[in-house]
């Protein structure tokens, strides 16, 4: 058994101006170093969840959060549902990275996209900075399209490397967790491939939630798979298992295609 | 039949616009030939404005002090107006609550609907007296002017910065905060720099608006013909001079006028060509 980074445990959740919770009592672990994918028809809270756990929602007032959100450390674990200051948000956001279903450049050059999140996070020193952009760069496999023009705007950029210069501005800032939404869903075939190998050479440093559509990718990157409907996490447990053979009927019937 | 006469008609009323451009154009060219042809481009840099009071055809006119004044009136109105307009349209998107936003934006769309004589008669009668204890002066003048020019300029300015700020992404925004930004980071490099165009957009329409205002600044600016020594002395502007004289000038002076009116033209035409630009600039990208 490999170690945890994350876990849920009955973590309920309910939009602003809305009764009932999009979320109900979800206990959810998260495995250090592993992919752990996110699956279910549209509307099933998988997004939700996913947002939680760096607490995006929190632009947004008025949103209720129930249950916890542990995040674990060398120092022992935290609940992120806690936070209240506007550093510890911050510190929480890079501790734990996400990754949109768009991509989204900053209006800024390559460069600059990459080490702002440095910039952020505190860091002065250029070489360090300059050290940091090309090895994310490297890391997200786009350095050799883009090392002659990284001081180009970013937006000139097709969709695929758009959103690997995304990844690349993640991962720069080292995160312990990188949470994927829907990360190909805009991209065509071709850059799809390309995330999904980065992806899964990610994983050796970082833990990955991803949250997908789409089945084939759940099966191919993920270690471990949840599958949700309609605010509940219906089943839990090593991709092959879940895909192979579920226990849930309703989980056989979404993978195999009879709803969703 | 009914589809060709439809198609005349909008065709003549898409060119009509055209013609009067040119018209407007050309008259102004026309009438000023007088003035042209005597003063040349010193009319630019002399101060005198006499005419004779025998012969319409002689007298000496020169624009720079209208020029001198439209300028710095206007120059003041966009240094108040630019700060505060950014702040209300930065305050209306990023950080109001929703139940503040729409009365707020309401209340800025109202203040830009107020005629301008409007605001004339309250910066006479209300505000005028404030800057004269508060910066001395006698009331009127170029401070007074710029100060209730900046507050026409600011609604107009301030819903357009907005909208324009207001295409921003959310996801765009979120993946900045998603990276630890601050507000004050997310407002300063996404916000902003996504929204550049309409915000130089806004600046550079509303600074068409501030130059050709007339009303209230005929009521402010004092429309004395002398060169301002201080932020508080009374000076003119090319529209409030073209207001005041227009009943009584004749000849030369009339000539004159045209040649100002010809300047102002110009001037606005470049402005609102640049911002033109500026935004279709924004659309085909």
């Amino acid at each position: 058994m490999s170690k945890l980074i994350m876990e849920t445990k009955d973590f309920s959740f309910t939009y602003a101006g809305v009764d009932t919770p999009s979320l109900k009592k979800i206990n959810l672990p998260i495995k250090e170093s592993k992919i752990t994918a996110l699956i279910g028809p549209s509307g099933c809270g998988k997004s939700t969840l996913l947002r939680a756990m760096n607490r995006i929602h929190d632009l947004y007032p008025g949103n209720k959060y129930e249950g916890e959100i542990n995040l674990y450390s060398a120092d022992g674990k935290e609940n992120i549902l806690n936070i209240k200051k506007e550093n510890d948000f911050i510190k929480l956001r890079q501790r734990v990275g996400m990754i949109f279903q768009k991509p989204t450049p900053f209006p800024m050059s390559i460069f600059d996209n990459v080490a702002y999140g440095l910039k952020l996070a505190g860091i002065k020193d250029k070489t360090e900075i300059q050290e940091r952009v090309e090895n994310a760069l490297k890391g997200a496999a786009i350095w050799n399209e883009t090392k002659d023009r990284l001081h180009t705007s970013a937006l000139g950029m097709s969709g695929g490397q758009q959103q690997r210069l995304c990844i690349a501005r993640a991962v720069a800032l080292k995160p312990e967790v990188m949470l994927f939404d829907e990360p190909t869903s805009a991209l065509d075939p071709i850059s799809t491939g390309a995330i999904e190998e980065l992806i899964s050479e990610l994983k050796n440093d970082v833990s990955i939630v991803i949250v997908t559509h789409n089945m084939q990718q759940a099966s191919r990157l993920s270690d471990y798979t949840a599958f949700m409907y309609l605010g509940d996490l219906i089943e839990y447990d090593k991709t092959d298992i879940i895909f192979m053979n579920p226990k849930e009927k309703l989980t056989e019937d979404y993978i195999t295609g009879r709803f969703g | 039949m009914g589809g060709r006469l439809f198609k005349n008609f909008s065709f003549f009323s898409a060119t009509l616009s055209f013609f009067i451009l040119i018209g407007i154009f050309s008259i102004l060219f026309t009438y000023a030939q007088d003035s042209i042809h005597q003063f040349g481009f010193d009319f630019l840099s002399s101060e005198i404005w006499e005419a004779d009071e025998d012969d319409e055809d002689i007298g000496i006119f020169g624009g720079f002090i209208p020029i001198v004044g439209t300028m710095l009136s206007t120059t003041i109105a966009m240094i108040i107006a630019t700060p505060l307009a950014m702040g209300i349209a930065i305050f209306l998107t990023e950080i109001a609550h929703k139940t503040l936003i729409k009365p707020v934006s309401i209340a800025i769309e109202l203040l830009a609907a107020i005629p301008s004589i409007i605001y004339g008669m309250w910066g006479l009668f209300y505000f005028a007296p404030i800057i004269q204890s508060t910066f001395g002066g006698q009331g009127v003048g170029l401070l007074t002017a710029g100060i209730v020019l900046a507050i026409m300029i600011i609604p107009f300015m301030a819903a357009i910065t907005r909208d324009s700020m207001n295409t921003v992404p959310d996801v765009l925004k979120e993946s900045a905060y998603a990276m630890g930004a601050t507000k004050f980071e997310v407002i300063k490099d996404v916000v902003m720099p996504y929204s550049k165009g309409g915000i130089i957009g806004s600046i550079i329409l509303a600074l068409g608006r501030a130059l050709g205002e007339t009303m209230a600044v005929a009521f402010l600016i004092g429309s004395v013909m002398q060169i301002p020594s201080k932020i508080t002395d009374p000076t003119t502007s090319i529209p409030v001079l073209l207001a005041n004289n227009f009943s009584e000038a004749q000849g030369l002076e009339m000539s004159s006028m045209y040649y100002l009116a010809l300047i102002l033209f110009i001037v606005s035409f470049i402005i609102i060509s640049v911002a033109k630009f500026y935004f279709l600039g924004k659309k085909v990208k």
